[in-house]
């Protein structure tokens, strides 16, 4: 079923997501200009209808692999957004405790086996998670999320071998923003991403990352392929990354003129907008209901993790092991 | 009860665990080997042996041989483990983790810790270590200070039939990441092993002699050479106690120590090399603990600070021997008198 087919509270649900990221996002980005969340941050603003486009055909024993980039992935999938502001201000009511960060959050009751912290690490998991639902004989599928930077780590490679000889339930979804950190994919990614599946003779398609409707459609019929036991694919998502690398990023390697264009001209929300009004699936008055109540949302995760304890000193050496000594 | 050799021991633990527990899988280069080809299926039974007869048992879902790529075949054991399975991974020599250890080290040891305590990984890795067969630099490394150095990996070295099969067993059943260490050298090796399965907890030192005047504490293969040292010294009238600590993390501390204070005359022998070598963390542990017992240096007998050597004569100089060991006991026993 198209995505345009989607119910009336399907669609809400979509956009509602989609902008719970955006606004999560913009928050983290003025929260850290604060100075009260300590270390880094990487913003996913601009690639929503990625997180949310392929999510949105995910149930919660479907398994993702997610990035350093992975906020929009967390909450596609599911976590807690509570737990996930109080998590990057490093919180004791934090869905790791406050001990994981923005690059680690996690909740694998909900099928998210990690943010990550190194560029590549996801997709061998992600094979992992798919294994143990093709062995276990279940129908679920786990999707590797990453960036146009890890399709050039050997783990990529190698993981995308052995999910199309095992013909492992997995999709690749690799989020092309362009940019591996400040170097842009033109610098460093050799041909064409489709064509590294298609030597494989793994199924893959080219996907317009600002169009939650292109997410989703071609997220449905690789899953599907997927959970029929026909193997994998590798989507390639294009979609723009808002902010730079990282949140104290100056992001000067991007003109002024570029980057005002990329918002006017590439925002998955206003795409969205436009084409329910259009198609009279949605009105106006349903969609800023949401942007109101997002805002509540995200205000609230934002007061509550401020007012949140700092996790006791007595956890700095629990839970390293389930038993040890 | 019956004497079996280290591989066979090995083998059997695999081969139990495996029909007790349908969410334990195999996987790794060759532990099947012939997939593929015209000939005989199960042709090697991994490349030392050690999963012969698995396949036939369990069939290719639950034994797996893969392609040549450690870091997705590592990796995906501990995604498999991380929801829901309890894959043993084999890397033929430990030196091959060079390829793959972001995702023993980054990945599989910090689950837990990252997450919060909500993540359990129950992967064992299994791989061979140590020199002595002329494979040189990139095959015959001891390895297992490296991973001992990482929290959230437990790291254990058998050193013989009977402490395979039951650390092994441990391995599996344990909820951890466990990499489990297995000198080449041992598969040969035999000794008493239980038939039915059974368990050694990780942590626990096996004492394998007790004497008063020297502690010898070895790891793995060295455990036989520390004890044929310590036989020879009884005949020269010095009595050693000779500890196996089985696992290096976790590492049976009070065992140590209380040999240590016993005889304060401790020598460790590690064919790790010597920085940061399981010698060097031991005898800071016992330097620190169980300063005032001491009646003289910590002797470490261990290998140089080099590569492992090809040629014969210069592989026999980098490893330890008995008699080196028994010349470190010596100079302990005598020092001060």
């Amino acid at each position: 079923m198209s995505g345009m087919q989607l119910s009336r509270d399907e669609l809400l649900n979509a956009y509602r997501t989609m902008r719970t990221i955006r606004v999560f996002e913009d928050r983290v980005s003025a929260e850290m200009a604060s100075g009260d969340i300590p270390g880094n941050t990487h913003l996913y603003a601009g690639q929503e209808a990625s997180a949310v486009g392929v999510c949105f055909n995910l149930t919660s024993t479907d398994s993702i692999a997610s990035t350093h980039r992975g906020h929009g992935h967390c909450i596609a999938k599911g976590c807690d957004v509570d737990g996930m502001m109080a998590e990057i201000f490093g919180k004791d009511t934090g869905i790791c405790r406050g001990k994981g960060g923005s690059m680690h959050i996690a909740d694998l009751s909900k099928g998210m086996i990690g943010a990550n912290g190194i560029v590549g690490g996801g997709p061998p998991l992600a094979c992992g998670a798919a294994l143990t639902a093709q062995i276990l004989g279940r129908d679920d599928v786990a999707v590797c999320f990453s960036g146009d930077g890890a399709i050039n780590q050997g783990t990529t490679a190698e993981s995308m071998n052995l999910a199309q000889i095992w013909k492992l339930p997995v999709i690749f979804a690799v989020e092309d923003n362009g940019f591996g950190e400040a170097t842009a994919k033109s610098f460093v990614v050799a041909g064409e991403i489709t064509k590294r599946a298609e030597a494989l003779g793994m199924a893959h398609a080219m996907v317009d990352g600002v169009d939650f409707f292109a997410v989703h459609d071609a997220a449905q019929e690789a899953i599907a392929r997927a959970r029929r036991g026909e193997g994998p694919t590798l989507l390639h998502i294009e979609t723009p990354r808002y902010y730079g690398h990282f949140s104290g990023d100056p992001d000067n390697y991007r003109t002024a003129e570029e980057k005002a264009a990329m918002r006017l001209e590439r925002d998955c929300l206003t795409v969205f907008r436009r084409r329910v009004l259009e198609a009279k699936l949605l009105n106006e008055s349903d969609l800023d209901a949401v942007d109101a109540e997002v805002q509540e949302l995200i205000d609230g995760a934002v007061k509550a993790a401020r007012a949140a304890p700092q996790p006791g000193l007595e956890t700095l050496t629990t839970d390293v092991y389930v038993r040890y000594v | 009860m019956s004497v079996k050799s280290y591989r066979q021991a090995l083998n059997e633990a695999l081969h139990q665990e495996m029909a007790r527990d349908p969410h334990v899988i195999v996987i790794g280069e060759d532990i099947a080997g012939g997939a593929g080809a015209s000939g005989q299926q199960d042709a090697w039974g991994g490349a030392f042996g050690v999963t012969k007869g698995l396949l036939g048992a369990f069939g290719p879902a639950r034994v797996r041989d893969t392609p040549i790529s450690e870091s997705a075949f590592v990796g995906a054991a501990v995604g498999a483990a991380a929801t829901g399975l309890r894959p043993v991974a084999e890397i033929m020599f430990v030196d091959f983790l060079g390829v793959c250890f972001d995702q023993i080290f980054n990945q599989a040891a910090k689950f837990r810790y990252m997450f919060g305590g909500k993540a359990v990984t129950p992967f064992v890795l299994r791989a061979t270590f140590g020199a002595g067969t002329r494979s040189a630099s990139q095959h015959s490394q001891a390895l297992y200070p490296i991973f001992t150095h990482i929290p959230g990996l437990k790291v254990v070295i058998p050193s013989s039939p009977y402490d395979a099969k039951g650390l092994l067993t441990q391995a599996i059943r344990d909820n951890d990441p466990v990499i489990f260490l297995e000198n080449k050298l041992l598969y040969d090796t035999v000794g008493e092993v239980p038939d039915g399965p059974y368990v050694i907890p990780f942590g626990e030192a096996n004492i394998l002699r007790e004497g008063s005047d020297v502690t010898i504490i070895a790891f793995g293969r060295m455990v036989h050479i520390a004890m044929d040292a310590a036989n020879a010294l009884a005949k020269e009238g010095i009595d050693c106690t000779v500890i196996d600590p089985r696992t290096t993390s976790p590492l049976d501390e009070d065992t140590i120590l209380e040999s240590a204070e016993e005889t304060g005359r401790v020598v460790i022998v590690d064919e790790a090399n010597p920085r940061c070598g399981m010698a060097a963390d031991v005898s800071s542990i016992i330097a620190e603990k169980a300063f005032g017992a001491l009646k003289a240096p910590i002797m470490k007998v261990t290998a140089p600070h080099t590569p492992v050597p090809y040629a014969p004569n210069l592989e026999a100089a980098y490893l330890p021997d008995a008699t080196r060991v028994a010349a470190a006991a010596r100079a302990a026993f005598t020092y001060g008198k």
